[in-house]
């Protein structure tokens, strides 16, 4: 398990992080979101015992992070922002390294090695140097290095940014067949991201939690759940009468599309339908919307601006 | 301790994956032997031993001492590696000394590698070997000063040039300090048992007996003591600019 109690980090006059507290248990996977400069890679290196606290503390696996950094750095797995790695080494000698820091030796050092180059899949670059690969293998290295031991609690800072879609898939595969017994904490921008693999989404905005829920409950949050788009041909008509609907709260046209906003009275997606009908409007396309991620994230971290 | 070992592996295997090695061991011998043949009258002393040879050290370190380095900790934190490093399950000591000792034994390689002039005064003479041996080790010893000072110096920036420039600064002080032009700067405005001590700091003075072979516990413990002041301080920097 992991425990931030009132994690907090300034530099300077800037509070990057703000009293950060959650708790973590095994088998979630959290995913930090927020703007640029929200203060998510702050809490990552404070976690993973690289930034000492300006106050508060983190406890992960029983150890707390400032008091038992060693212990607690034995159970996670990191790949920082970026993913830094030694350029000079391959990647052989690079994971060797890591894996002796890790404390393997002798064949369990090969077979963790052999292991994680596996997972990611490294085979065709392991005696090349770190610096002539492309990015989306550095990434993979990064990736590697951080899961070479199997840790309980893996900190991933934006792990597919920079892998094509391919990678991408194959990444949040990894990652969603580690979930099961481990901690992963997760930071990204890419919202589908968050949808397709965390159990929790956790948004961060100036270095404060403004919503911490799952994906769908988040999504519920939006004012597009539940909404009506649909794509026809008389648009202007199709707005006008389906406005006066009882279950419909307002409508508004973007980009060629229609969107009916739910009332909460009586079943909009119905209602919709059959009106239509009655009037004869051709309708191309309609969607029961489950509600936008995007529009979530841009509410809650505008609200903290203003 | 196996810790340290395998960060000093790591470190050497990068010294050596990159033309940089080579490119100092050669400028290194280049050096050593230009500044022993024509500053010192390594033939025209008539004298077989090794002193034109090892009295120029101390300068030949100010410069190439730095210059190895100041890539130690700033490397680190420019390229962000020093996240990496700092997040495995390691002490700060064992990675300090790992790449301390890495520097140290890479520097010990390429005063090694100056052994032909060594054979040449054995040819020439009959030299005192044991004496060579002193100065050799004193060398490295004082080597190793220099380094120390360089990687504190390196963790205070992550620009590698300033980090050079710094070290070169503070090796020279540790090098003049015992000369009266440098103390007189203090004098008047510092207590005489100060400037006694800082006459007493200077690397020169220390290095002048083992040079010729005379083997002083107090200038081992001298140097032994810089190399471990230095890296105390190194932690202390390096713990301070964590992150920053
Ligand atoms: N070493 C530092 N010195 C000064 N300010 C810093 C330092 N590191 C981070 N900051 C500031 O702290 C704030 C939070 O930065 P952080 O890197 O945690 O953001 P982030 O949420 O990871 O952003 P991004 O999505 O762009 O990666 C930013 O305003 C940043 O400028
Ligand atoms: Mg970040």
């Amino acid at each position: 398990m992991i425990e931030a109690k009132s994690l907090t980090r300034r530099f300077g006059s800037l509070l990057a992080v703000d009293r950060l507290s959650f708790e973590v248990e095994a088998g979630e996977v959290l995913g930090f979101l927020g703007p640029n400069g929200a203060g998510k890679s702050t809490s990552m290196k404070m976690i993973t015992g690289y930034l000492p606290p300006s106050s508060g503390t983190a406890v992960v696996g029983g150890h707390d992070i400032v008091s038992d950094s060693l212990a607690a750095r034995r159970l996670m797995g990191y790949l920082p922002e970026g993913a830094p790695l030694y350029g000079e080494l391959s990647v052989g000698q690079f994971l060797a390294f890591v894996a002796g820091i890790r404390g393997f030796a002798g064949r369990d050092a090969r077979s963790a090695v052999s292991a994680a180059v596996d997972r990611l899949d490294l085979h065709e670059v392991f005696n090349q140097t770190i610096d002539t690969l492309s990015k989306g293998f550095k990434r993979r290295v990064g990736l590697a290095q951080a899961i070479l031991h199997d840790p309980a609690v893996l900190i991933l800072d934006e792990p597919t940014d920079g892998l094509d879609p391919n990678q991408k898939h194959q990444v949040r595969r990894l990652i969603r067949s580690m979930a099961e017994d481990k901690i992963i904490i997760i930071s990204t921008h890419i919202l589908e991201e968050v949808e397709a693999l965390c159990s929790r989404a956790m948004i961060i905005s100036r270095g404060r939690i403004v919503a911490d829920a799952t994906p769908t409950e988040l999504v519920r949050r939006s004012r597009y759940h539940n909404a009506v788009t649909l794509m026809a041909d008389r648009l202007e008509t199709a707005a006008s009468v389906l406005g006066e609907l009882d279950e419909a709260r307002e409508v508004e046209i973007r980009e060629g599309r229609l969107t009916v906003f739910p009332s909460g009275r009586g079943r909009l997606y119905e209602a919709i339908s059959r009106t239509l009908a009655e009037e004869g409007i051709e309708v191309s396309e309609i969607q029961l919307e489950a509600g936008r991620l995007d529009e979530v994230f841009r509410e809650v971290t505008r609200e903290e601006a203003a | 301790m196996g810790n340290t070992l395998m960060i000093m592996r790591r470190e050497l295997a990068s010294y050596f994956a990159t033309p940089v090695a080579y490119v100092f061991i050669v400028i290194f011998l280049i050096m050593a032997a230009a500044m022993s043949f024509y500053l010192g009258g390594f033939y025209e002393r008539g004298i077989a031993d090794l002193e034109p040879f090892f009295v120029f050290h101390p300068w030949l370190y100010l410069f190439l001492v730095p210059a190895l380095g100041m890539r130690l900790w700033a490397e680190e934190r420019k390229s962000g590696t020093i996240e990496l490093l700092l997040t495995l399950p390691i002490k700060t000591g064992e990675a300090i000394l790992g790449k301390f000792l890495a520097a140290w034994v890479f520097l010990g390689l390429a005063l090694a590698l100056t052994f032909p002039i060594w054979i040449t005064v054995n040819y020439l003479g009959d030299p005192d070997n044991g004496a060579i041996l002193t100065a050799y080790l004193g060398s490295w010893l004082m080597a190793g000063g220099f380094l120390a000072i360089s990687s504190c110096l390196s963790a205070a920036t992550r620009n590698q040039v300033v980090a050079f420039i710094l070290a070169v600064v503070v090796c020279f002080l540790f090098l003049l300090s015992g000369l009266p032009m440098v103390l007189d700067l203090f004098r008047g405005w510092l207590p005489q048992v100060l400037i006694d001590t800082i006459a007493r700091m200077s690397f020169l003075e220390h290095f002048n007996a083992l040079s010729r072979g005379v083997i002083d516990v107090r200038d081992v413990v001298y140097f032994s003591l810089v190399i471990g002041v230095w890296l105390i301080a190194n932690r202390v920097v390096l713990e301070m600019k964590r992150g920053g």
